[in-house]
C-alpha cells in the first residue's frame, strides 16, 4: 500500500499509461460563483484515492467533469496521456469509455436482466447493429461471466436488476465498471444508499479491483472512516479547494476540522 | 475451466412464440401488399399531388369566417357536449349492468358487454348516416350518434372503475341496512366520482373532434360548411374551415388538461 | 338528539356541486333549443326509427362475395397502414422527447404530431382521395398519419417519464448514442409501445371500415352506397360483418399482448 504523495511536483503530463492528471480545474454554475476553484492532483498506477469533503463542496461535478458530463469551465484533464478537454463528439466516447464510473444509485437498467446490465459496459466498443441484435463477441461473454463470478452473482446471471438488493445492484454496477476494460475507475458516492455492513463489502471490491486490474480508483465518499480504513490516499475537499492530499495516517482531526468545519461531529 | 457457459436472452418457448408473431405479422403485411390494388403510378405521384393540392389551399381565406362558419363552430361544441352528456347518461346503467361486483348475473354481464362492443364497433361517421335516415339531417342526429357511439367507450371504463371500488364502505353501507339507491349514491358515487369526471373529460374532447366531421353525412357542425366548400372546390375556404377545427380541437384539449390537473 | 337551537347538520350541502348540476342541467335545456331538437322532433324520429330496425332484419347475405372482398380490403388497408404506421412512429416519437432531444427536433416533430392528432381521420381520407385518387391508397396513407398521432403523442409521452439515470450511465461508458437509446431508453418504454401500437392497429381497423365513405377503399364505401340505394337488409349485414371484425381483432390483440409481455 505505497502511497504516492504527489502534490505540485507531477512527473510532466502524466503520460504513465495508467494515469490522471488534473490542473487547475475550474468550474461555475453560475458566472462568478465558482463550485471548483483550482482543482490540481495526480493520480496514478495500482492506488485507491478516497475524495472527501462536506455536501455541495463539488465532489460530484469534479468526477463529472473529469469525464465531462459536467463541461469544466477551465483548466486541464488528462487521462493516460489524452487531453480529455478538446475531446469532442467520436473522441470523446472512445475516451469516455476507458473511464468506468460507479453510481451513488446503481443507475443499472431494471428492467434488463444482471448480465444484460454487465454486457452495457462494452457498448462503447460495439457498432450499433450488434447492441440491437444482442450480439456480443465471445470474449466479452466469457468477461462478463467472470465478473459475475468475480462478485458472487453467479445464480442471479438472469434475473432482472429490479429484483436485486442495494449491494447487489452495486456490485452489477461495478462489474458493469470493469467490463470497460477502463484506464482509471470514479465511483460517486457509491455506499451512500447503502447499509454499513454492505458498504464495507462494497469497498472491499473496489480495492479489489484496483489490485488486479492495477488502476487507480477514485472514490466520493462521506464516510471519513470508512474512507480512512479503505484509500491508500485521501484528497479532501472544502469550498471547493484542494485542501489535504496525503495518505489516511495524516489526516488528523485539525485537517477534519478544516474539511468540515465545526467540531461537535468529532468523535 | 473450458466449461462454455451460455447466455440465452430468451427461452426456447419464448423465442418460438415471438417467432411466430413476426412471422404471423410478416405474412399478413406481404400478402396485403401484393393483394391491395394500389396503382403504383398514383403511389409515385402521391407527394406531388398532394404538394399540388396544399398549393391550391394557401393562402388561407380568412373572410369566409363570417359567412356561417362561426355558427357551425359554436353548434358543433354543443354537439360535442350534449352528445357526451347522452353517453354518460346512458353509460352509467350500462356500466352499473356490466360490473361483475354489482350485477352478479352473467347473462347480464354479458349482454351489457354486448352493447358496449357494438357501440363501439360502428364508427361515430356510420352512426351519424344511421341516425340521419332516422331523424333527418341536422344536428339531433349528430347528438344522437355521437351518444350511442360514446356510450360504448364511456361505459367500459366505468365498468372497470366500478370493479375496482373498495369493498370497505359498501359493505358497512349494508351491514347498516341502507336501501340501493343510498348505496349506489353514497357507497359508489364518491369512490368513481374522480375517474367519472376524468372518463367525462377525456370522451368530451374525442367528441370534439368527432362532431367536427358528422357533418359531412348532414349531421350538422362545422362538416356541413366544410363539405359544401370540398364540393365547390373552394379551397382556401377548406383550409380555413380545417384551421378553425384545429384551433377548436387544441383549445378544447388545453382545457381539458387544465381541468383535469385541477382535478387530480 | 341534541335538541339546543341551530343544531348542526354533519352532512353540509355542498352547494358548489349542486350549483354544478344546475349550470349543466341549464347548459343542456340551451343547447337543446340552439340545436332546435324538440320534443316533437324525437317523437317522430322515433317513429321512423321504429320503421328505419323493421327494415333492417332480417339481414340479407346474397351478396356475401361482394362483402367478403371488400372486409379483406378492409383488413389489407389496416395491416399495411398499421405497419407503416408503429414503423414511422417510433423515430418520430423518439424524436418528440424533450428529455431526449434538442430543440431544433422535438419542436417539428412535435408540431407534425399535434397536426396528425387534431384531424379526424375522414378529414386526411379526404384531402388524401383529392390528392391521390379514389382508392385503399388514400385509405392506407391516411391511417398511417392518424397512427403518427395516436402513436407519437403517448410514445413521447412515455419517454418523457422515464428514469435518466441509466441514460447518464451508458454516456459515460461512452456508448454510441443508438446504443443509448437501444439499451437504457427502450427497455423502459418497449411495453407501454407495444400497447400503444395494438391499440392503434385496432383503431385503424375500426376507421378502416369507415374511410371508404368517401371514396378511400374498403367496406365503408359499400356500407355507404347500400344506405343510398335503400338497402337496408344488405346494410344490416355490413353491419353485424362489421362488428364481428372488431371483435376478432380486439381477441388477436390481446394474445399478442400477452406474448410480448412476458
Amino acid at each position: 500500500m505505497s502511497s504516492e504523495n504527489i502534490t505540485s511536483d507531477s512527473k510532466g503530463n502524466g503520460a504513465q499509461p495508467r494515469s490522471l492528471v488534473v490542473g487547475e480545474l475550474v468550474k461555475e454554475y453560475v458566472k462568478g460563483n465558482p463550485v471548483l476553484k483550482g482543482i490540481s492532483f495526480e493520480v496514478s498506477g495500482r492506488t485507491t484515492v478516497g475524495i472527501i469533503g462536506p455536501s455541495g463542496t463539488g465532489k460530484s461535478t469534479l468526477l463529472r467533469c473529469i469525464n465531462r458530463l459536467i463541461e469544466p469551465t477551465s483548466g486541464t484533464i488528462s487521462i493516460a496521456g489524452v487531453d480529455m478537454v478538446s475531446m469532442s463528439g467520436t473522441g470523446l466516447r472512445h475516451a469516455r469509455r476507458r473511464i468506468g464510473m460507479v453510481f451513488q444509485e446503481f443507475n443499472l437498467v431494471e428492467r434488463l436482466s444482471v448480465i444484460e446490465n454487465i454486457l452495457c459496459g462494452r457498448l462503447g466498443y460495439l457498432p450499433v447493429w450488434r447492441a440491437w441484435l444482442r450480439k456480443f463477441p465471445k470474449e466479452d461473454i466469457e468477461k462478463a461471466f467472470e465478473l459475475l463470478d468475480a462478485v458472487g452473482l453467479t445464480e442471479f446471471m438472469t434475473k432482472r436488476a429490479d429484483e436485486l438488493s442495494g449491494g447487489q445492484r452495486q456490485r452489477v454496477g461495478i462489474a458493469r465498471a470493469v467490463m470497460q476494460n477502463p484506464a482509471i475507475i470514479m465511483a460517486d458516492e457509491p455506499t451512500s444508499s447503502l447499509d454499513p455492513k454492505t458498504s464495507v463489502e462494497i469497498m472491499e471490491t473496489l480495492n479489489r479491483f484496483s489490485e488486479q486490474q492495477a488502476i487507480p480508483v477514485l472514490i466520493n465518499i462521506h464516510d471519513v472512516n470508512l474512507a480512512q480504513r479503505f484509500c491508500d490516499r485521501i484528497i479532501g475537499m472544502s469550498q471547493g479547494y484542494v485542501v489535504f492530499d496525503g495518505p489516511p495516517a495524516d489526516l488528523t482531526s485539525d485537517h477534519l476540522k478544516e474539511i468540515y468545519g465545526g467540531e461537535d461531529w468529532l468523535a | 475451466m473450458a466449461e462454455q457457459r451460455k447466455w440465452e436472452r430468451f427461452t426456447p418457448a419464448q423465442r418460438l412464440a415471438r417467432f411466430t408473431v413476426f412471422l404471423l405479422v410478416g405474412v399478413a403485411f406481404a400478402v396485403s401488399i401484393r393483394t391491395v390494388e394500389v396503382i403504383p403510378e398514383f403511389l409515385y405521384d402521391a407527394p406531388q399531388q398532394v404538394s399540388d393540392l396544399l398549393g391550391r389551399m394557401w393562402p388561407v381565406d380568412y373572410a369566409h369566417y363570417q359567412g356561417g362558419v362561426h355558427d357551425a363552430l359554436i353548434e358543433t361544441l354543443n354537439i360535442a357536449t350534449l352528445g357526451t352528456v347522452l353517453a354518460l347518461f346512458l353509460a352509467v346503467p350500462v356500466g352499473l349492468m356490466g360490473a361483475s361486483n354489482i350485477t352478479r348475473i352473467p347473462a347480464l354481464n354479458w349482454f351489457s358487454k354486448l352493447i358496449l362492443v357494438s357501440s363501439r364497433s360502428v364508427n361515430t361517421l356510420v352512426w351519424a348516416i344511421l341516425f340521419v335516415a332516422v331523424f333527418g339531417p341536422g344536428a339531433l342526429a349528430g347528438a344522437v350518434a355521437i351518444g350511442f357511439r360514446s356510450v360504448g367507450f364511456c361505459g367500459k371504463l366505468i365498468a372497470e372503475a366500478l370493479e375496482e371500488v373498495d369493498s370497505g364502505p359498501i359493505e358497512a353501507l349494508k351491514a347498516a341496512g341502507a336501501p340501493w339507491p343510498s348505496i349506489l349514491l353514497k357507497g359508489y358515487w364518491p369512490q368513481i366520482a374522480p375517474a367519472f369526471w376524468g372518463i367525462a373529460l377525456f370522451r368530451w374532447d374525442i367528441n370534439v373532434r368527432e362532431s367536427s366531421v358528422i357533418g359531412l353525412v348532414g349531421a350538422g357542425g362545422i362538416g356541413v360548411a366544410l363539405n359544401t366548400s370540398l364540393n365547390l372546390f373552394l379551397w382556401r375556404q377548406v383550409s380555413l374551415i380545417l384551421l378553425c377545427i384545429f384551433v377548436v380541437v387544441i383549445l378544447a384539449e388545453i382545457l381539458v388538461t387544465r381541468i383535469r390537473s385541477r382535478l387530480i | 338528539m341534541s335538541t339546543q337551537a341551530g343544531s348542526r347538520n354533519p352532512f353540509k350541502p355542498n352547494w358548489l356541486a349542486r350549483i354544478g348540476w344546475l349550470i349543466l342541467f341549464a347548459y343542456c335545456v340551451y343547447a337543446l333549443s340552439a340545436l332546435h331538437i324538440s320534443w316533437d322532433r324525437f317523437v317522430a324520429g322515433l317513429g321512423n326509427g321504429a320503421e328505419f330496425i323493421g327494415e333492417l332484419f332480417p339481414p340479407n347475405f346474397s351478396r356475401w362475395k361482394l362483402l367478403l372482398e371488400n372486409l379483406v380490403e378492409t383488413c389489407e388497408i389496416a395491416v399495411i397502414a398499421s405497419a407503416f404506421g408503429i414503423l414511422f412512429s417510433l423515430p418520430i416519437g423518439l424524436s418528440a422527447a424533450r428529455n431526449l432531444m434538442p430543440e431544433w427536433l422535438t419542436w417539428p416533430a412535435r408540431g407534425l404530431i399535434a397536426v396528425c392528432r387534431s384531424f379526424h381521420p375522414v378529414i386526411f381520407a379526404i384531402l388524401f382521395v383529392k390528392a391521390v385518387g379514389f382508392g385503399p391508397l388514400a385509405g392506407i396513407l391516411t391511417l398511417i398519419f392518424a397512427s403518427i398521432g395516436f402513436i407519437g403523442k403517448l410514445f413521447a409521452e412515455a419517454i418523457e417519464e422515464i428514469s435518466l439515470k441509466p441514460v447518464e450511465a451508458m454516456r459515460a461508458a461512452g456508448s454510441p448514442f443508438m446504443s443509448v437509446l437501444i439499451f437504457a431508453v427502450l427497455p423502459q418504454v418497449l411495453n407501454r409501445f407495444i400497447g400503444f401500437a395494438t391499440y392503434q392497429f385496432d383503431s385503424n381497423l375500426r376507421n378502416s371500415t369507415m374511410v371508404g365513405i368517401v371514396g378511400a377503399g374498403g367496406i365503408g364505401g359499400t356500407l355507404f352506397a347500400a344506405f343510398q340505394r335503400f338497402d337496408y337488409d344488405f346494410l344490416c349485414t355490413i353491419l353485424l360483418s362489421i362488428i364481428a371484425l372488431i371483435m376478432v381483432s380486439e381477441y388477436l390483440a390481446s394474445k399478442i399482448k400477452e406474448v410480448f409481455n412476458g
